[in-house]
């Protein structure tokens, strides 16, 4: 067990060491100029020395992440809900849901800029849009996935449709439910900074558009790592409050007891 | 005897009026407070006739009627437990007794009030059952027995006049099987209410029912009932006297000839 958990924090550390390694004196023995692929020990030197205007950039991209995905939480369950509930709402809106997870999102920034200016606003949109979907099905999925003799039970005691979904749909569909979350989190990030790329003055992707066109690209990367960073820490927030809510799901039955 | 289940010439077709029939032309009748078991060839419609008493299905053709009512949506009276012991696993033993009670009237208006006393009640039936010190447990911590038990007591927890039971034990080993007969037996010769079990073990529906009635293979209707007359309680001893040994031969032998017979499904016109 602890040499499995100190495998968990060393392996990547090697593997990430190894790469950056590989890439340092790869940009040195064949001599790639800093515009091309800046090296590594450029990229820290370069955060560390804007990491001021970085941060503020950062900052603005992570409560727009955030913003965006607990749109998506809320309207993704309440979405999640209804679909994995109602067979017409799941035969009503699924072929709806599937095209419009199909359109690429970064297509609608220009709409969005129209309907809502530039800026903060459809970078929320675009995050959400990106997000909500993984947390819509894998909360169907729970409830569409109920074991038959165990709704036969609660129907059978006179439990309502509304009971059923309270009691049993909804806390079985957590596991599900935490897990998009991790999906979720990072897709809301992906969207923040595309829209931000395209539409704003502010944040990291908007940082990593002006540096990129001039031509800094220890910025450019140093904004990318900077993302980075943020994603992984987002992801293991999220991870740890999973195996916290639904430690139940993942419990093995190591604990069993004879008889 | 008054009987509290009264199944008359039901037909169940699946799949509208010309699908696939379940059962034709079912007669059954349950006296209040009587242990019956059934048995039949695999297919033979078995799920559907518990379906057809609890109201979750509407018969095709004829009348149920439970405790002198025609049954028109699912019953209240009735408590159910499966093959699978469906616990919820994000609660403890205790959690999973009490759900019940959070749905069914009137113990969910009273619930939050009254909780102490149907904890107080559901340790009672837990430890009748053997699983008195396990009410903290959750499910993954507990045997397939012992879930079993559990599921046993989630079903009797709310006092149900009819006990429903889908082969309640088929998943078990043959010994811990046993075990839950006598668990079963006890709890039913203490509470006396009327149970129904469906199983494909002749031993136990033997071992354990006033009357064993047999289906046909598909359409299943009942073709034979056995009245049980070994005294109780039944013990293990008992499943060794030569009249239950010539019983489950005769049982056998009844559902032998059902498979078989004429087996192919048959279609309402």
């Amino acid at each position: 067990m602890t040499r499995f958990k100190y495998q968990g924090a060393i392996l990547p550390t090697i593997t990430l060491t190894a790469a950056l390694i590989v890439w340092e004196v790869g940009c040195t023995i064949f001599d790639v100029p800093q515009f091309v692929l800046p090296r590594p020990t450029s990229i820290v030197h370069e955060l560390l020395e804007n990491f001021g205007p970085i941060w503020t950039h950062a900052q603005h991209t992570l409560l727009t992440t955030i913003g965006g995905f607990a749109l998506a939480v809320v309207f993704g369950v309440f979405l999640g809900v209804a679909v994995g509930s109602s067979r017409v709402v799941y035969q009503a809106i699924y072929p709806l849901l599937i095209g419009f997870n199909s359109v690429p999102k970064v297509a609608l920034v220009p709409v969005m800029v129209v309907w809502f200016g530039i800026g903060t606003v459809p970078a929320v949109l675009i995050a959400f849009l990106l997000s909500f979907f993984p947390v819509a099905v894998n909360v169907a999925t729970g409830l569409a996935t109920l074991e038959p003799e165990l709704e036969d039970v609660l129907r059978s005691l006179g439990a309502s449709h509304k009971d059923i979904i309270l009691k049993v749909g909804l806390p079985r569909s957590m596991p599900y439910f935490f897990a998009s979350l991790k999906v979720a989190i990072t897709l809301a990030f992906v969207g923040s900074v595309i829209a931000e790329t395209l539409a704003s003055n502010i944040g990291i992707g908007a940082l990593v558009e002006q540096a990129s066109a001039n031509f800094r690209m220890p910025l450019v990367f140093a904004g990318l790592v900077m993302v980075a960073v943020m994603g992984i820490l987002m992801y293991a927030i999220f991870a740890a409050i999973e195996r916290r809510m639904t430690g139940w799901a993942t419990r093995s039955t190591d604990f069993g007891i004879g008889g | 005897m008054t009987s509290l289940v009264d199944i008359a010439d039901v037909s169940l077709s699946y799949g509208g009026a010309d699908g696939t029939l379940a059962v034709r032309g079912l007669n059954l009748q349950v006296n209040q407070g009587e242990m019956v078991a059934v048995v039949g060839p695999s297919g033979c419609g078995k799920s559907s006739l518990m379906k057809l008493v609890t109201g979750l299905l509407r018969p095709t053709a004829g009348s149920v009627s439970v405790a002198g009512k025609a049954v028109d949506g699912p019953l209240k009276i009735v408590g159910m437990a499966f093959q699978n012991a469906s616990l919820l696993p994000w609660r403890t033993t205790m959690g999973n007794l009490m759900l019940p009670l959070e749905i069914v009237e009137p113990y969910r208006s009273r619930f939050s009030r009254d909780k102490a006393e149907f904890e107080a009640e559901a340790r009672k039936l837990l430890t009748t059952v053997g699983l008195g010190e396990f009410e903290r447990r959750f499910p993954w911590q507990l045997s397939g027995g012992m879930q079993q038990r559990a599921s046993l007591c989630r079903a009797l927890i709310h006092k149900p006049s009819l006990l429903m039971l889908d082969e309640p034990f088929a998943a078990l080993d043959a010994f811990t099987r046993e075990e839950l007969w006598d668990v079963l037996q006890a709890i039913w010769m203490e509470r006396s209410f009327t149970t129904i079990l469906v199983t494909h073990d002749l031993r136990e529906a033997v071992y354990l029912a006033d009357t064993v009635h047999v289906m046909s293979a598909r359409p299943g209707r009942v073709i034979a009932s056995h009245k049980v007359n070994l005294p109780r309680p039944r013990t293990l001893e008992t499943s060794f006297l030569p009249e239950f040994g010539a019983l489950v031969q005769e049982l056998r032998e009844l559902i032998r000839i059902q498979r078989g017979g004429p087996a192919e499904m048959e279609h309402a016109a």
